[in-house]
């Protein structure tokens, strides 16, 4: 149930098409606070108090590209848009789940830049200019990534609506831990929370993908 | 006719074997679409509003701002003025607009004003809710048991169990995509656990045509039993689309209201009597029990479980509370029964200074007919934790145990029924051998697909890939709704007669060409064969080449001639768990299962059944809890970081052994997506009990209740 901190994103300052100031990032608020996500109205008064100069985006609909899985996609969604919504909503790339919506179970997990964000807790309009990659990317045809083949090779899912965002954690996890601690696959899982009771499963996947992958298998 | 059964083990080709399920790489791959994820052109999203109250009557509703909302295309009145609402999320209004956020804001708009009335939420303390909360008492006698517990030399056991009120949190939440295709008819994509009814069940509410509703769903993120009817929402949203021109209305629920009305397993608490010889013998039973499941009425959990005592004396009281309503939740009331009856149990043992095992082994004979079965699996499942090595009298501590953390060991034993249900499928032989099952089931991800591809590719003499599974569909032949481990008996059973009937069609086809009859004529590995004779045989392809174009097809169906599948199962938990007495913090050490559940189809997905039925078993011990406010009326835990479920790092060492081979298989087979939940809370409750030398009396057992436990030790 802890959760880990590499979940949470570094730094945003470097986006295109609007413009949002690193002071008013909920993410770095966060970040230096470390309070949990469930603060964002403290977040968003503390940062106005300090930087009055924000700028003003919406409440109309506002048109953005976003960057998925390599290809610029447009939509027009309200600032108030989530990434994880946007996606699934606008842009019918339904991989990643929504599911607690507030960034605790890691259904809608989705990687930034190579770095794993719940889609949930990112707005859309904050996502431009970064590399979006989603489950659905991984799959070449009907080659799975060695961390798909491993989930179903050891039957790490059940009712599969927490599998995408699992999936999306244990690359990320093994991306940057090739050969995985015990405390490295818990930690590296522990933002991701299932109903059905696949965590036997999904450990065995982690061993098996992760020799795999160093077996030359793709990263 | 044809004679029915299943293949002897030494000729079975996919059955009892591991088999990795059909679409696991739709899951991985994250090309799964659940309903959730259907998108449909000009798609609506619906909102509803909900009472922010637990008791309250609807004194006005103004719906007329949110009417002229931009993006709002239907708004509707579902309970109006004068409505007595009866929990916190009861349904008030529902909308649609062109986006979710509109929808959001068009919900803001509305005036609602309420008269609050009186509620009770918690009954825990029954002695606080007032009489009119309070239904008549059921009471049963068996033997006499005043008589039975007078009798002098007896070892007597009092306390008090219980289980807090938990929900389902399914991650997919309860929901729909709902249009009507025309002005006749209407298209849902559910999220069910019950396709084949759920089109009825909405064409009922609608008064129109059962015919004219199609539903369709592929992948269903989650039920345990809360996901069979059509629910308010569904009829509601499917209203709104015909308000809005036949639109595309989709209608999940958000996480809050999810938590709050979608589901939740009524709470079960007792104040339990119950005596034994000086020697162990379990004499007489007595419980005091009760527990809501809202404002409606609910059935008693069996008391004593699975132990039938010659003498009992039990009442059970219904508590109605303004909590949104109980639906089934896998294995219904059983769970909480086993946490109340081993529980008792362990605390006589541990009065009696008796191992709890030698205490259940001794009194083996009261669990009736699996008698055998259960202390096969006590054995094994010792064996399994090491139970002798490791297991100390009560609070003396398990090896390991240091000053601050105690380890302890306990056990619980567990059945269930899990007969078949009613169920049909169609079986398809095309003329280029290709295979296809149609069957009107789901698969929760129990593994239904794969259970369907492996029979039918088995009685073929098949290999996997050659069968198709279509399901999912309410224009498929019917199969019952997924509840109560029934699942898989009625649809093995059903494939498994529509196949050999398919099979005996192909070989009357055949049997002129290979100048035999069809009785001489048997299907091994891809080919059909002259009984016994390999030199007599053509491939499965050119048999079927023999149909042309037009396919055989049998309708399969059970019930049906001769037995394939039965219920009633047996089962054994052990738990091994490490408690601070610091911070009152459980740590799950090792939990051992063994299960039978008759002829295992698929060994892979029926061990994952166990495996999950025991993390949400650690889940519901530990964590689970819908915390409800006295004050308010409202759920304070809406949400998944206090609405908590195990994680990764939460669950110890796990291994599961199930029974199967002789003795077993010849029951046919029988459903699992129950038993195996019914015991953790109480192997794990006992397991704290004897780490730490007092019950901790209700689970979820939290640090708050096991320092509680441990301050008062054992006293109140």
């Amino acid at each position: 149930m802890s959760k880990s901190d590499e979940r949470l994103i570094e730094t945003t300052n470097d986006t295109s098409g609007v413009k949002i100031d690193p002071a008013v990032s909920r993410r770095n608020f966060l970040k230096g606070s470390g309070l949990a996500l469930s603060l964002p109205l403290m977040a968003a008064e503390t940062a106005e108090a300090a930087e009055p100069a924000v700028p003003i985006f919406g409440p109309e609909k506002v048109a953005i590209t976003l960057t998925i899985n390599g290809k610029p996609l447009k939509a027009a969604v309200e600032p108030r848009v989530t990434l994880l919504d946007c996606l699934r909503n606008d842009l019918d790339t339904t991989g990643a789940k929504r599911v607690c919506d507030r960034g605790t179970c890691g259904a809608c997990t989705v990687q930034l830049n190579g770095k794993p964000v719940y889609a949930c807790s990112v707005l859309a309009i904050e996502a431009q200019g970064h590399k979006i990659t989603t489950v659905e990317s991984l799959a070449t045809g009907d080659t799975l990534h060695p961390v798909q083949k491993a989930f179903w090779d050891n039957d790490a899912q059940q009712c599969g609506f927490c599998t995408p965002g699992f999936v999306m954690a244990c690359k990320s996890l093994l991306d940057k831990h090739p050969s995985p601690t015990d405390e490295q696959v818990k930690l590296g899982t522990g933002g991701n929370l299932c109903r059905c009771g696949t965590y036997v499963g999904i450990k065995a996947a982690i061993a098996q993908a992760s020799a795999a992958m160093k077996k030359g298998g793709r990263a | 006719m044809a004679e029915y059964k299943w293949p002897e083990a030494e000729k079975r080709q996919h059955i009892g074997k591991r088999i990795s399920r059909i679409d696991g790489p739709d899951k991985v791959s994250g090309r799964a679409k659940y309903s959730y994820d259907i998108n449909r052109p000009g798609m609506l999203y619906g909102k509803i509003l909900r009472s922010p109250y637990a008791h309250a009557k609807i004194v006005s509703i103004d719906t007329s701002a949110a009417e002229k909302m931009p993006g709002v295309k239907a708004v509707k009145i579902i309970n109006g003025k004068d409505f007595e609402l009866q929990w916190v999320g009861h349904e008030i209004v529902a909308l649609a607009a062109e986006t979710e956020q509109q929808a959001e804001d068009a919900l803001r708009a509305i005036k609602v004003q309420y008269e609050k009335l009186s509620h009770l939420v918690n009954d825990l303390e029954r002695a606080k809710a007032p009489a009119a909360s309070l239904r008549k008492p059921a009471e049963g006698v068996d033997g006499e048991p005043d008589k039975a517990f007078a009798e002098a030399g007896l070892v007597i056991h009092e306390g008090f169990y219980g289980n807090d009120v938990i929900t389902h949190c399914c991650l997919e939440p309860h929901g729909l995509v709902t249009e009507w295709s025309d002005d006749k008819n209407v298209m849902i994509h559910p999220s069910s656990q019950a396709i084949s009814g759920i089109g009825g069940e909405l064409a009922r509410a609608l008064e129109m045509p059962a015919s004219n509703v199609h539903a369709h769903m592929d992948h269903i993120g989650g039920g345990f039993g809360s996901k069979f009817p059509v629910d308010i929402w569904g009829i509601e949203m499917t209203k709104l689309s015909k308000l809005a021109g036949g639109k595309p209305v989709k209608y999940f629920l958000e996480r809050d209201a999810e938590l709050a009305v979608a589901g939740t397993r009524p709470s079960a608490y007792a104040r339990v009597k119950v005596a034994a010889k000086k020697d162990g013998t379990l004499v007489a039973w007595e419980s005091d029990a009760w527990g809501s499941g809202g404002v409606g009425n609910i059935g008693s959990p069996p008391y004593p479980y699975v132990w039938k005592l010659p003498h009992q004396k039990k009442t059970f009281q219904v508590v109605a509370t303004n909590n949104g309503p109980q639906r089934a939740w896998r294995a219904p009331n059983h769970p909480q029964a086993a946490v109340i009856t081993m529980g008792a149990m362990e605390d006589l043992a541990a009065k009696l200074q008796m191992d709890p095992l030698d205490f259940f082994l001794k009194n083996i004979d009261l669990t009736g007919v699996r008698a055998n079965v259960y202390k096969e699996e006590l054995s094994k499942a010792a064996e399994m934790i090491g139970w002798k090595a490791n297991w100390r009298q009560r609070g003396a501590g398990a090896p390991g145990s240091t000053k601050t953390v105690k380890r302890g060991l306990g056990l619980s034993i567990h059945t269930w029924g899990g007969t078949p249900h009613q169920s049909d499928c169609d079986i398809l032989i095309n003329g280029d051998g290709t295979v296809e099952i149609r069957m009107g089931t789901q698969d929760l991800g129990v593994g239904t697909r794969t259970t369907l591809q492996i029979v039918v590719a088995e009685s073929l003499a098949l290999s996997l890939n050659t069968v198709k599974v279509t399901i999912g569909d309410n224009k498929l032949p019917p199969s019952g709704a997924s509840g109560g481990s029934t699942t898989i008996g009625g649809i093995s059973s059903a494939a498994r007669r529509g196949s050999i009937d398919a099979l005996n069609l192909l070989f009357e086809k055949v049997a002129p060409t290979m100048g035999t009859t069809a009785d001489k004529l048997e299907a091994v590995s891809g080919k059909i064969q002259v009984i016994g004779d390999a030199t007599k045989s053509m491939t499965w392809k050119q048999a079927c080449a023999k149909l042309g174009v037009t396919p055989i097809t049998t309708r399969g169906k059970q019930p049906g001639k001769d037995t394939l599948a039965t219920g009633g199962v047996g089962g054994v938990q052990m738990a091994d768990v490490s408690v601070d007495i610091e911070t009152g913090i459980v740590k799950m050490n090792k939990f051992v299962a063994v299960q039978d559940c008759g002829l295992i189809i698929d060994l892979k997905t029926a061990e994952s059944q166990v495996f999950g039925a025991m993390i949400m078993g650690v889940t519901y011990s530990l964590y689970e809890e819908k915390i409800m406010d006295d004050a308010t009326g409202k759920m304070l835990n809406g949400n998944m970081e206090f609405y908590k479920l195990a994680g990764l790092r939460d669950i110890g060492e796990l291994q599961v052994h199930m029974m199967t081979g002789k003795g077993y298989d010849e029951r046919g087979v029988i459903g699992l997506g129950e038993p195996p939940t019914n015991s953790p809370g109480a192997a794990i409750s006992n397991a704290v009990a004897n780490a730490i030398g007092v019950r901790v009396p209700t689970i979820p057992l939290t640090p708050a209740r096991v320092l509680e436990a441990l301050a008062k030790g054992g006293k109140g």
